[in-house]
């Protein structure tokens, strides 16, 4: 059991004032953008709800919404699935464990940009080894600066690349943590590899695979760099996520009102949504 | 060999294919890049690392961004020890308000801040320094050192702390010398996960710099914008960044899979 001890806060205070620093002032300078209007040389008049009202009822906003919600759907269907099947098809001990474990994270430690500019390398049309591959040997018509949908292609599958290693490293680590007894007690059963999936391997990966949805969501939601530097929004408007168009506005156009009510609302929805995942995940625990 | 690891070898190759392609890349010269499609390459040359390694805006790139991560590394993990250790031993005031309102920090998109951010290390004069870049980092890689920290530390029963008292140990040399030794591994792998985020992040990195602390990421987006086609360098720039990552990882391989479930199986 824990002691009550508000002495505690003292352990606290460093974290609270370095985090709160750097959340707490720039979140209010969005909110006080939020609510003004200014045409330059720090001049600012009050200007209320109204961009929120007008990003709020904006098609532009609808639009990248819209693409953000299903880039992010197709992310977590995609990967978690994958994450999962890799997991359980890892060998559990032995020599080929480290090796595995290791190259499976290295994308994950390149730095975004490079991760996009890497992608684009790979994937152009007539140079790029995918590219090539795609347009000369197999004669599909590939150019993601032409095509939408093949940017979308694209971008799903280096963010597959990018990230299902997230999800198999921590589906791995509930696996390696249940008893061989478990299994043995399911073979004496007969149980089928289905009924010893869902029953054995399922519930003990739950806590770390809430994790990973959860941080997968979080990170595909807000993703920026990695699209931003493969296809910059385009062809058009068809890969501009939210942060991308976010980014126009405040820094392309220097609208600071209405990229900040912006801000907000994007924020509010990444916090919605991920409240709404983390309590249906754990609603079963309480009961 | 059985035929279920035919997957991971399978996920494997898919993520080298991309990695093979840079690194091949980077071997070529500009003229057998843009001539034509080569499997190997054909004409092996060192040139583009040759460049980067006696052109000051390159390699002083590398030198910024290892300066401000490791900066940002021990400053996380040395503020998130004592916090994580609250959290897993103490009941107080507000303790699951405050351990919720740090893990809503690592929601918020790096382009929200971007531009506050900018100017609030330019208010304070720490703009274009790597403290700047070390401490805005802190913003989400504190808040996940104490949920792994807290994560590891719970894993360590409370009568370890009990005895140690009862034999008359202080609390700093306590937590220096029994308990900090106890919870190492979850110190590699919080260091290692701070070491990371703040690695391949970028946005809030390239906003607080300008010359003196700008980060190796910065360096490249500059020379593929401005340069043209120098597809070669780009692609050396791009395979010496991924150099840190993998020493990294190969450090903490045995705690990797555990540090990935944040000590929490």
């Amino acid at each position: 059991m824990k002691t009550e001890n508000p002495k505690a806060w003292f352990f606290v205070l460093p974290v609270l004032l370095l985090v709160a620093f750097n959340a707490l002032v720039p979140i209010m300078t969005v909110v006080n953008y939020s609510v003004q209007e200014t045409f330059g040389n720090n001049v600012f008049f009050w200007q209320g709800l109204d961009w929120f009202e007008q990003i709020l009822r904006s098609d532009r906003f609808h639009a990248a919404l819209g693409r953000q919600f299903l880039f992010t759907f197709l992310i977590l269907i995609i990967e978690v699935p994958l994450g999962i099947i890799i997991a359980l098809s890892m060998p559990r001990q032995g020599f080929w464990v480290p090796i595995c474990l290791v190259t499976m994270a290295l994308p994950m430690l390149i730095p975004w940009n490079v991760v996009g500019a890497m992608w684009n390398i790979f994937t152009l049309p007539d140079i790029g080894l995918l590219g090539y591959l795609m347009n000369h040997t197999l004669g599909i018509n590939y150019d993601m600066t032409q095509n939408p949908f093949a940017a979308w292609v694209t971008i799903i599958t280096m963010d597959v690349w990018h990230w299902t290693s997230l999800v198999v490293l921590l589906s791995y680590a509930g696996l390696v943590s249940i008893p061989d007894a478990y299994y043995q007690a399911a073979k004496i059963d007969g149980a089928s590899p289905w009924k010893v999936f869902r029953y054995i391997q399922l519930p003990k990966m739950k806590t770390v695979l809430t994790i990973a949805i959860l941080l997968r969501f979080m990170d595909s939601f807000n993703i920026y760099t990695e699209p931003f530097v493969l296809t910059g929004g385009g062809p058009g408007n068809s890969t501009t996520l939210l942060s991308i168009d976010l980014v126009k506005i405040a820094l392309g156009q220097f609208d600071l009102g209405p990229a900040a009510a912006m801000s907000l609302i994007y924020f509010a929805i990444t916090l919605l949504v991920s409240w709404l995942f983390y309590t249906l995940m754990t609603k079963d625990d309480e009961q | 060999m059985k035929k279920r690891s035919l997957i991971p070898i399978l996920y494997i190759a898919f993520l080298m294919l991309p990695i093979y392609w840079l690194v091949a890349m980077s071997f070529k010269t500009t003229q057998e890049i843009l001539g034509g499609f080569s499997l190997f390459p054909q004409t092996f040359t060192l040139d583009n690392y040759r460049v980067i390694f006696t052109d000051p805006t390159w390699y002083w790139g590398y030198i910024n961004s290892i300066i401000y991560v490791s900066l940002n590394t021990v400053i996380s993990v040395c503020v998130a020890l004592p916090a994580a250790y609250a959290f897993s031993r103490y009941r107080f005031l507000g303790d699951k308000q405050l351990f919720f309102w740090l893990l809503t920090n690592r929601m918020a998109p790096a382009a929200v801040f971007a531009l506050p951010f900018f100017q609030l290390y330019s208010s304070v004069g720490l703009f274009d320094t790597h403290l700047a870049v070390a401490l805005a980092h802190c913003l989400f890689n504190i808040p996940l050192a104490v949920w792994i920290l807290e994560g590891f530390m719970g894993g360590v029963p409370k009568e370890l702390d009990e005895t140690a008292y009862v034999d008359g140990y202080s609390f700093p040399r306590f937590f220096v010398t029994i308990f900090l030794p106890t919870i190492k591994a979850g110190v590699g792998v919080a260091a290692f996960f701070c070491f990371m985020f703040s690695w391949v992040e970028l946005l809030l990195a390239k906003t607080l710099t300008a010359v003196a602390a700008k980060p190796i990421a910065a360096t490249m987006t500059k020379t593929a914008s401005s340069a043209g086609y120098e597809l070669g360098l780009l692609a050396a720039a791009g395979t010496l960044t991924i150099i840190p990552g993998a020493i990294v990882i190969y450090f903490v391989r045995n705690y990797i899979a555990k540090g990935f479930a944040l000590g929490r199986v």
